[in-house]
Parts: structure tokens; C-alpha cells; sequence
């Protein structure tokens, strides 16, 4: 098993040593984003004083972290979409790799892409915006893990529907990570969100993880409550997505979708 | 035992019955043809023998292993080629190599790279991007990919298409001392029928799903009253009542 899974990231890795646009593409985004939303904070407390400074604060630290989950899912379904768009797929799934191990590699890729894609953010924070996401302390670790088991799981989601829908998905490796912002409560609190909208915020882990990172930068400490609630709906909704792959693999070798993945 | 061991096996999509109720066997150290026209039913079988799709109904053992129930390690000891399957376009042959040598836990891996470099005559290539080489070289590579495990079985879908005749001679012959030197079954899906004749000791003809006729290629040709092959596949091609 092991020998398999380090023959899969041996592949990824070859691939981004020839492809400079690929290793662009990792630290692309969240270095954009760090800069417009560190202008942003900065901007805020500069013009509005101190107290404005810890929201500020809340903000840096939201699209950090919030990237975290981001190139967590894109991490894994992008490195299934490479074996699609190099018509790889038919020989691996007629090699002895088992599906699950694909996805441990694949995960594996994705942990590595998501912490040398964060880094230069999480550089530019430091010096441009004196900011230090580390001096949370070990917290910190704790929602970054979160946040990049709720990407896995999202992820798995998206393959299961490449599975069923084919290359034609594809579209919503991109979007449907985004499309789940507005309820991950990154930049504002649960209660800012409509009464109807909460209860399906409460259901993802970011909104907790997010009013734990808020508790933690307003210096009450780590809130235990919300980092068990993430956890165990991570383990629930991670749960589910191994179900839902599961169950889309076999339905695709029933329908011979395997065959016709990339079209 | 058999390396393949099919038997019932049917296929059937809302709207098509891709294989309907076919049984063949492939013993150790022989190579079996599968002919048919397009939509016969040859990639559908191949593709049930690889365990890529669940059959409707029957039974696919292959090398004792039932496909359905144990499916990765009958994968460990066979293997498959196809030119319209491709490796990694960015990594280098040696890398792709690499990588499959890894899935396939094959032991003194650059020992063995060395070696099917040598018989397929990639030691220029080795460096190169598989995405650079033209389509026969590709095919060099899958074929090569193919052998890395030394398989005691091995599919093979259109082995020598998009070879020039040279090379294509050149690569039959690499598949028949690989027959004779490891004593390995062979399954070959192709529409060159001369390739057919010379390596094939037996054939499966396929229409609509359905073994139409069987035998050794000589056989058919006498059964038929043809010259070759190629005149028994259209006779059956062409043929209302088979």
C-alpha cells in the first residue's frame, strides 16, 4: 500500500517539477487575496482606530485560514482532474491502486500544496500588514486541520460527482468550495446571517471553526465547544462523502462511466 | 488454471446488450484473439476482464481469482495496453515507468526499466516528455508500461496500431518471446488480421455481443474456405445469418 501511494506522489511530484505554471497556480490566489483583503484591513483600522484593529485582525486571518479549506479541495480534485485530462485514469484503475489509496495520495498532495501555497500569504501578512497568524498559538494547528479535512471532504464530493457527470463537472471543482462561503461565516458572525440561514451554517465545521477563531482573537481563549462541534461534524460530513465516493465508484463501474470519464 | 475463465457473461445498458452470454477460457502460454467489428462487444469484454466494469451477470475468474470478489490481485499479476489510454503528457518516460513500477511494487525497478528499455528501444527516450513522442513511440512506451510487472496475463487493445510496419513486426515479436520466455497468456483485441494469424492460437469472433465462431485462425480459414483472416472476419462482418 505504502509503495503504491508513494508511487502516486512521486507522479504529482515530477509533474510540478516540469510545470512552473502549476506551482504559479498553488500560491496564485491566496497571495492575491492576502494582498486585497490586507489592503482592506488595513485600510479599516487605520481610518476607524484601535478597536476596528481586531477586526482587522479577524479579517487577515479569515482568508488565511479560509484558504486553508479552499486549496485543501482544490488540491485533491485538481489532482484527480490531472489524471482526466491526461487520459491516466484507465491505467490506474485497471493497476492494483485501490481507490482509496488514489485518494490518500491524493490528500497527501494536497496537505503539501496547501502549505507552500499559504506561505508567501502568510509571509506578505507578516511583513506588509504586521501580522502573525502563528502568535494564536497552537490553535492555530487546530483549525488549520479542520479546515483542510472539511476541503478533503468537499472534494471527495466533487469527484463523486465526476464520477457520475463525467469531465463535464468539472466547473464545479472551481465553484462549489465558493459557493459555500456566504454560510462559512469567515468574515462575520453566525448571528449576522438571517435567522432561516443560521441553522445551515451551524451544519458546516467553518462556521465553528470561524466563531472559534473570533473567540481566540478577541483573547477569550480557545473555545473548546466550538472546535468539538467542527470536529464532530467533520467526522460526520467526512463520513458521508466516503459513503457517497463509495457509492458513485461502484455505480460507475456499473454503468461503464469509467470508461468515458474524460468526455 | 486458467488465466481467464469467463463464463455467462453478460452486459446489459438500459438500451443495449453489449455482451450477451459469452464463455471462453485462455490457458498459461496462449495468445487468444478477440475479433469483432466496432460495437461487437471486444472493449466491453476487455473492460469487464480489467474489473473497470461490473458485469450484469456470470463469472470472470482470472488466474484464479474471481474478479468480482478479489479484483486487485489478479491486478497485481496482469496487465493492459491500449493507444487510447495515455501516460502523464509532462513526466518523462523513465518517470512514467517509474510510477507504474511503484503501483505494480516491481522489485529492482531500475534493473527492469533498463531491461524493457532495451527491448523496445527507448534508451533515447528515456529522458524525454511522453507527451513530446509520436504516436508509435507512445505505443512503445504503453506496451512497455504494459510488461513492467511481467505479467502472467496481459490485455492487449490494438497493440501495434499506429506502429509503422517495421516496428509493428518488431513489437509482435517482443510478444511472442515474452509468450514463450515467460509462459504468458495473452488476450489481444486487434483489427490487423495478418497479426491475428501470426500470433493468435486461437480466435473468438464477436457480433453483437455474441460469439459468432471460434478456433484456431488456420481452422477458421479452412472451416470458411477463405485465403485469410482477413476474408473470415468479413464473410462473418458481412454475414446476415451469423
Amino acid at each position: 500500500m505504502i509503495r503504491r501511494i508513494w508511487g502516486m506522489l512521486y507522479r504529482h511530484a515530477a509533474m510540478y517539477r516540469r510545470s512552473w505554471p502549476r506551482l504559479a497556480e498553488i500560491a496564485y490566489w491566496p497571495t492575491l487575496n492576502m494582498l486585497i483583503w490586507g489592503f482592506t484591513s488595513t485600510y479599516i483600522a487605520t481610518a476607524h482606530g484601535a478597536p476596528r484593529a481586531v477586526a482587522a485582525g479577524g479579517l487577515i486571518s479569515g482568508v488565511l485560514l479560509w484558504e486553508i479549506m479552499l486549496r485543501g479541495q482544490l488540491g485533491v480534485t485538481i489532482g484527480f482532474l490531472e489524471e482526466i485530462w491526461s487520459r491516466n485514469l484507465g491505467h490506474l484503475f485497471v493497476s492494483p491502486l485501490r481507490p482509496g489509496e488514489l485518494l490518500g495520495a491524493l490528500v497527501i498532495v494536497s496537505a503539501v500544496r496547501t502549505l507552500v501555497g499559504l506561505l508567501p500569504a502568510t509571509i506578505i501578512a507578516y511583513l506588509l500588514y504586521s501580522y502573525n497568524i502563528l502568535a494564536l498559538g497552537p490553535v492555530v494547528l487546530l483549525f488549520f486541520i479542520n479546515l483542510l479535512v472539511m476541503g478533503w471532504w468537499v472534494a471527495l464530493g466533487i469527484v463523486s460527482l465526476l464520477f457520475r457527470y463525467g469531465a463535464g463537472a468539472e466547473a464545479l471543482a472551481w465553484t462549489i468550495a465558493f459557493g459555500v462561503t456566504p454560510l462559512a461565516c469567515v468574515y462575520y458572525p453566525l448571528t449576522a446571517l438571517p435567522g432561516w440561514l443560521q441553522p445551515f451554517a451551524q451544519a458546516l465545521p467553518a462556521a465553528h471553526i470561524f466563531e472559534g477563531l473570533r473567540s481566540a482573537l478577541l483573547g477569550h481563549g480557545m473555545d473548546w465547544r466550538q472546535f468539538t462541534l467542527a470536529t464532530g461534524l467533520n467526522a460526520a460530513w467526512a463520513l458521508a462523502a466516503i459513503l457517497v465516493f463509495a457509492g458513485e465508484f461502484r455505480r460507475a463501474r456499473v454503468r461503464g462511466a469509467l470508461l468515458a470519464i474524460g468526455e | 488454471m486458467e488465466a481467464i475463465r469467463v463464463e455467462n457473461l453478460t452486459k446489459r445498458y438500459p438500451h443495449t446488450l453489449a455482451v450477451d452470454d459469452i464463455s471462453f477460457t485462455l490457458a498459461p502460454g496462449q495468445i487468444l484473439g478477440l475479433l469483432g467489428g466496432n460495437g461487437a462487444g471486444k472493449t466491453t469484454t476487455i473492460a469487464m476482464l480489467l474489473g473497470l466494469l461490473v458485469p450484469t451477470s456470470g463469472n470472470i475468474t482470472v488466474l484464479g481469482r474471481d474478479m468480482a470478489m478479489d479484483r486487485f490481485a489478479a491486478l497485481a499479476r496482469m496487465n493492459f495496453s491500449s493507444p487510447y489510454i495515455a501516460l502523464p503528457a509532462r513526466l518523462t518516460v523513465r518517470e512514467n515507468l517509474v510510477v507504474y513500477g511503484h503501483l505494480y511494487n516491481v522489485p529492482n525497478l531500475n534493473r527492469r526499466i533498463g531491461k524493457l528499455a532495451e527491448q523496445f528501444n527507448l534508451g533515447a527516450l528515456l529522458n524525454r516528455p511522453a507527451g513530446e513522442l509520436s504516436a508509435g513511440q507512445k505505443t512503445r512506451v504503453a506496451l512497455a508500461k504494459s510488461l513492467i510487472n511481467e505479467p502472467e496475463l496481459l490485455l492487449l487493445d490494438e497493440p501495434t496500431a499506429s506502429l509503422d510496419p517495421d516496428t509493428g513486426d518488431y513489437v509482435r515479436g517482443v510478444l511472442e518471446d515474452y509468450r514463450r520466455t515467460q509462459g504468458a497468456a495473452i488476450l489481444l483485441a486487434s483489427h490487423n488480421m495478418g497479426e491475428v494469424e501470426r500470433l493468435c492460437d486461437n480466435v473468438l469472433m464477436l457480433k453483437t455481443g455474441r460469439i459468432v465462431d471460434r478456433g484456431p485462425p488456420a481452422e477458421l480459414i479452412a472451416r470458411y474456405g477463405r485465403e485469410d483472416m482477413e476474408q473470415v472476419f468479413l464473410h462473418i462482418a458481412r454475414s446476415e445469418t451469423l
